[in-house]
């Protein structure tokens, strides 16, 4: 699911042309979203606001091709629709706008924001008794924003075990490497710190996500810390900052689009 | 149905307005409404809501000192179907969580009341971090906010009433002391967006906001015994302005003064500016507020009274231009 996601995302930054697109930091959380969408999360395309859904938030709402391209496969977004990516009227921007029908749950784009409304929703699941499960994606570049650990804070204080945060930890923000730029190291610490259960693994390893995922953490929330890589799948995009967001030339569509089907044979 | 009583109006003017007479509808409010929800950022105490917490202890949540983590919580919680209150000091409310109240309550509408409390300067001493004079403007510009500044106790009550019946994101501002004089001595009939005209006048009208509403109805007896019978309208709804009477009153009055504690830019001021301008009328507009500056320390009367926005204050603004 994850490559055949790729592909697709592929081919929509390359219908964008010059406008470019986020594919570095899609790329990135790619198995991410296929395994949260495609297998974790209960979800039904055909009653898109069942209250008993579970809930998933992009934090890090640039990487929405991954979740487009996931929303695609399993039946929240048509062909046609996802076609429509960043045209005029579009429902499907650079960044994800709030829309049930079609799998989104926020408008995202500001970054350090979801994770309070995460609390929020998965407050109100505990209150109601409800059993759904609430997953927050941020990005490692990300935590330099003081209010996700305003909500850290939060979401261990109320006990929140059916709040689940997962850092896709590749290493890049905009200008460079997070050591650099803003070095957000030690977050296992950080995170056990704040009274988190806390898992650090690879996280372009399906196996390794699914496991986790099937774990409970009691009293407490989750925490996933995805070591990733930038721009993965694709060698000229891997680790380099300028993929965050850039437009393809025909040369390099043709290569990634090799380099992605090539992993499929 | 909060009931509405004499003695009650005295009780809740006893408390003030600016920050614990809201406090007392919440929990009549909840218990008609099951979704209603109350947040506070470290505020319980001092706003009131022990009572609240502990009628409804499932229904309340303290976030500690974290106003952006308390709107984004609020946002997730509107998301889902409750109605929010939100509250604490409006200083901090409005411009430590701007982006957050933008995007959660803006842009996706999230039913999230924000109460601010200690708006204007009504923490006198305290110091210019808790003074709030540009909220209006801040929360003004946001799509989709209303903006609603009650002119005391009882319309406090009432608005926080009116506004758990909508689903609309909107910013209350509570001005105003301890002991809030009364503009109203008995029930009457509030509607968010339709500006009520507290005396009816001529040539002169005064267009005022907030507690400072009773401050204009003493500046309005003191220019009667100088012979003068200017109007004035308790604008409790900055947005959306009524308009409507905005115009009505350009017909038999040559000045229009706006009165708020708040900056003259922006704020209710700003508003009538900006739809006066629209009417393209010849109507004289005055501002009064805090002229595009800091209040000084000091007590909450000083401070009206050294920015001219007491009723002697008013009366002499207003003779100045006779």
């Amino acid at each position: 699911m994850a490559k055949r996601m790729r592909l697709t995302a592929l081919d929509m930054a390359w219908k964008s042309g010059k406008k470019g697109a986020h594919l570095g930091p899609a790329f990135s959380c790619m198995e991410i979203m296929a395994v949260l969408y495609g297998n974790v999360m209960n979800l039904d395309s055909d009653t898109p606001e069942d209250a008993g859904r579970d809930r998933f938030i992009s934090s890090k709402a640039h990487s929405v091709l991954a979740q487009y391209t996931a929303l695609h496969e399993i039946g929240y977004i048509s062909d046609q629709e996802l076609d429509t990516f960043q045209d005029n009227d579009t429902l499907f921007g650079g960044h994800p706008v709030l829309n049930l029908e079609h799998g989104m749950e926020y408008t995202g784009g500001s970054l350090g924001m979801a994770l309070s409304v995460g609390v929020g929703m998965a407050l109100d699941a505990k209150r109601k008794k409800r059993t759904n499960r609430v997953f927050i994606l941020l990005g490692d570049g990300e935590l330099d924003e003081g209010s996700n650990w305003e909500a850290v804070m939060s979401a261990a204080h109320f006990k929140l075990d059916n709040l689940i945060i997962i850092v896709d930890k590749n290493g890049l923000q905009y200008d460079g490497p997070t050591e650099i730029i803003m070095n957000t190291d030690c977050l296992r610490q950080k995170f056990e710190a704040f009274r988190c259960k806390t898992d650090v693994m690879d996280g372009h390893d399906v196996g390794a996500l699914l496991k986790v995922f099937q774990q409970n953490s009691e009293n407490c929330p989750q925490v996933v810390i995805a070591e990733t890589v930038k721009g993965k799948g694709v060698s000229f995009m891997e680790n380099v900052r300028e993929w965050h967001h850039a437009a393809l030339s025909q040369k390099q569509y043709e290569q990634a689009l090799q380099e992605i089907r090539g992993e499929q044979q | 149905m909060i009931e509405i009583t004499p003695r009650n109006i005295r009780t809740w003017s006893m408390l003030g307005q600016r920050g614990t007479a809201f406090t007392m509808a919440l929990p009549e409010i909840a218990g008609s409404q099951e979704n209603v929800m109350v947040l506070t950022a470290d505020l319980s105490l001092l706003s009131g809501l022990e009572r609240f917490r502990e009628t409804y202890p499932d229904r309340f949540i303290d976030v500690g000192i974290a106003e952006q983590n308390m709107i984004g919580i609020a946002a997730g919680l509107a998301k889902e179907g409750n109605c929010v209150f939100a509250t604490t000091y409006a200083t901090f409310l409005t411009m430590r969580s701007f982006e957050q109240i933008r995007n959660n309550l803006g842009v996706m509408r999230f039913n999230v009341k924000l109460v601010g409390s200690a708006a204007g300067v009504s923490m006198g001493t305290s110091g210019n971090c808790h003074h709030s004079i540009e909220d209006i403007a801040l929360m003004r510009v946001i799509p989709n906010m209303q903006v609603i500044a009650p002119a005391d106790a009882l319309e406090t009550i009432k608005v926080m009433e009116a506004v758990s019946r909508t689903k609309q994101p909107v910013y209350v501002r509570l001005t105003g002391s301890l002991n809030c004089p009364s503009v109203y001595k008995e029930d009457y009939r509030f509607e968010i967006g339709k500006g009520i005209v507290l005396n009816e006048g001529k040539d002169i009208a005064v267009i005022a906001s907030g507690t400072l509403v009773g401050e204009a109805l003493k500046a309005c007896q003191l220019l009667k015994e100088q012979g003068f019978h200017p109007t004035v309208v308790n604008m409790h709804t900055i947005k959306p302005l009524d308009t409507e009477l905005v115009e009505k009153l350009t017909k038999n009055h040559s000045v229009i003064y706006t009165l708020e504690e708040h900056s003259v830019i922006g704020g209710l001021g700003g508003a009538v500016a900006e739809s006066l301008a629209e009417l393209g009328t010849a109507v004289k507009l005055v501002r009064l507020g805090f002229k595009d500056s800091y209040a000084k320390l000091g007590s909450y009367e000083y401070l009206l009274e050294q920015n001219g926005l007491d009723a002697d204050g008013i009366v002499k603004s207003i003779l100045e231009r006779k």
